[in-house]
């Protein structure tokens, strides 16, 4: 089974954001990069496919090329390749990247059974490029999904709601979004490491057209801070804490 | 003529899409609504200010079928020419929105806090609401989804005509749909409707019996952070957060979680939140109403004595 993973390299925000001094984006002067948990749960449970099924797991991002940081990390727990769309690192709004990941996928020799994207970008939540490359490879499309099993090439899908847990089924070839939790990502070894820094990722350069989502400017929210009260760790805090949850009609 | 995407579970109206309702009324005085399959709500919906409903029935459209929801909105798109078409933000809205905007080839601005028609602009939500982004939209027609619990529902009442139809549909469009439905007779409360939730983060350890025993008490649920779902200490459905589940209950209790923007950006609209943290300077006291400054495994069970005495 031939799985195709797209990732995204976003900003590993702190404890609050920072802007430039044009407010055109995030002050990236100490912040390091990550993936979305979304996206790393993709990664997990792509592999997890190709160890029941065999196969290949390619991974597929859209960025800037030092990306290649946060790929070879996701490679050292199993797929055999990346495809890198190479931009200057500005950013795309998400029908420009639905289109350069569908270009992507028709040159591919490989026929993908099963193409994976995160439920929303962590950055800029777009819900939709998984949609758009779904119709436009024709593809049937199961987003949200938070289980998977696959039998006789059939995918079993489900989809959290409240409590309950909605079952779609849907025959492969599909794409499928997925959320944090559909697979607990497991932790890299040494091994799988070492393997991750060899293995090999095709870079093509690829045009940035006019944006149809136009970045004017971000903004922050106005904090809340609160000034909390504080109470005492001893039965006398507690016993305030009981009049606070009587105050606020949480305790009758 | 503003439409709205109506997302309903089998008749079941969202309370998020009676709030992309109230928005859409700030932005035109005529706003018509699209439902796919269930009922059409008129009653519901009127009162909301809804003037004419576009009601999709199709003997395919037995329960949420999203692609053919997509197809069949475009439909109406291109029948009653709107100026724009504005969903509540539910997974089940932008999902139906992306549909519409890939089968149109239009753009989908999703999370929106501010929309304005004339120079076609938004403000959306970036970061699960802690950034936010000023866009200049290029469309011949505005596709947006409204970010959840922007503004609250409010009424409108007007009478609302139903118009059925019945949407040109391809086998492709109705290939994926629910089949079945798991965990319906599950007790307890939802973590996203609890009115009380004790989160624990990793300052909790592998051992949640202090937080289950506190949710108990006061008959709420147990949430908790990505650090504690991460390490497979607790299910991934308790997790609260950009990637969990967005909570806003009356009450919400952080022990040992350090208030991570991530972690804030579930559980910032909680009416009262506490915070447990041997960390006097953790980012959570900042967000925190009250706080305690200590270790949890001493403190809650003393905030248990305390609230089983209370309960006599
Ligand atoms: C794109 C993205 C999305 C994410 N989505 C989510 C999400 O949805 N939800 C989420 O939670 N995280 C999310 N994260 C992860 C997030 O960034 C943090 O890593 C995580 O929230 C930290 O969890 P924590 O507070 O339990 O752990 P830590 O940050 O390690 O904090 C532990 C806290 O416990 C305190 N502590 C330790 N011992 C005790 C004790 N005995 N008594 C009292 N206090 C104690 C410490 O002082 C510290 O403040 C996301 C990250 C990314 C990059
Ligand atoms: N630049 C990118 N490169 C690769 N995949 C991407 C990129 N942007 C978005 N995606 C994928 O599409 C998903 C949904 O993104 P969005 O529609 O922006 O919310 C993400 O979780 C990724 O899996």
């Amino acid at each position: 089974m031939d799985v195709l993973v797209c990732i995204k390299r976003v900003i590993l925000a702190g404890n609050t954001f920072a802007l430039n001094e044009d407010h055109t984006d995030i002050d990236t002067l100490h912040l390091g990069y990550t993936l979305s948990p979304h996206e790393e749960s993709a990664v997990e449970a792509a592999v997890r496919l190709n160890e029941e099924f065999g196969g290949t797991t390619t991974l597929l991002t859209l960025g800037h090329v030092d990306s290649e940081e946060q790929i070879r990390s996701q490679m050292a727990i199993g797929p055999d390749r990346a495809i890198v769309l190479e931009t200057d690192g500005s950013e795309w709004d998400p029908q420009a990247t639905a289109n350069a990941i569908i270009d992507a996928i028709k040159k591919e020799e490989t026929k993908f059974d099963v193409i994976i994207f995160g439920s929303e970008s962590a950055d800029t939540a777009g819900y939709q490029t998984g949609i758009r490359v779904a119709h436009a490879l024709g593809l049937p499309i199961v987003t949200n999904v938070k289980g998977l099993k696959v039998e006789n090439s059939v995918a079993r899908c489900e989809r959290a709601v409240g409590n309950m847990r909605e079952i779609y089924e849907v025959s492969l070839p599909a794409v499928l979004t997925v959320r944090d939790g559909i697979a607990i990502p497991r932790y890299p070894s040494v091994p799988g490491r070492i393997k991750a820094r060899k293995k090999p990722m095709d870079v093509f350069p690829v045009e940035k057209p006019a944006a149809k989502i136009e970045k004017v400017k971000l903004e922050l929210p106005p904090v809340k801070a609160k000034g909390a009260t504080m109470l005492s760790a001893d039965a006398d805090g507690a016993q305030k804490l009981v009049e606070i949850f009587r105050e606020i009609g949480v305790l009758s | 003529m503003i439409l709205v995407f109506i997302d309903h579970d089998r008749g079941v109206i969202d309370d998020i899409s009676l709030q992309g309702i109230t928005f859409a009324r700030s932005l035109d005085s005529s706003i018509e609504a699209v439902v796919v399959g269930g009922e059409a709500n008129a009653a519901l919906l009127g009162e909301y200010g809804v003037t004419k409903i576009h009601h999709a029935t199709h003997a395919s459209l037995t329960d949420y079928t999203p692609q053919a929801a997509g197809r069949a909105v475009a439909q109406v798109v291109k029948s009653a020419s709107p100026s724009a078409l504005i969903t509540g933000g539910t997974p089940r809205g932008n999902e139906v929105l992306a549909h519409v905007g890939a089968i149109l080839d239009l753009p989908v601005v999703a999370d929106c806090s501010e929309i304005d028609l004339s120079t076609s602009t938004v403000k959306r939500m970036r970061w699960g609401g802690n950034l936010i982004e000023h866009a200049k939209v290029h469309t011949s027609m505005m596709i947006a989804s409204i970010f959840p619990h922007q503004i609250a529902a409010t009424p409108a009442p007007v009478s609302a005509e139903v118009i059925a139809f019945t949407p040109e549909l391809t086998a492709q469009d109705t290939l994926v749909k629910i089949i079945d439905r798991t965990g319906e007779a599950a007790g307890g409360v939802t973590l996203a409707e609890a009115k009380v939730i004790i989160s624990g983060g990793r300052g909790v350890g592998e051992d949640f019996t202090l937080i289950e025993s506190l949710a108990g008490l006061l008959g709420g649920a147990v949430g908790c952070s990505r650090v504690v779902t991460a390490a497979g200490w607790r299910p991934h459905a308790e997790q609260v957060g950009q990637t969990g589940t967005k909570v806003a209950p009356d009450l919400y209790i952080a022990c040992g979680i350090s208030g991570a923007t991530q972690h804030i950006a579930g559980c910032k609209n909680s009416k009262t939140l506490i915070a447990i943290n041997t960390d006097g300077d953790a980012p959570i006291m900042s967000y925190a109403d009250y706080a305690i400054v200590g270790d949890l495994h001493q403190i809650l069970p003393a905030i248990i004595a305390a609230t089983q005495a209370a309960k006599g």
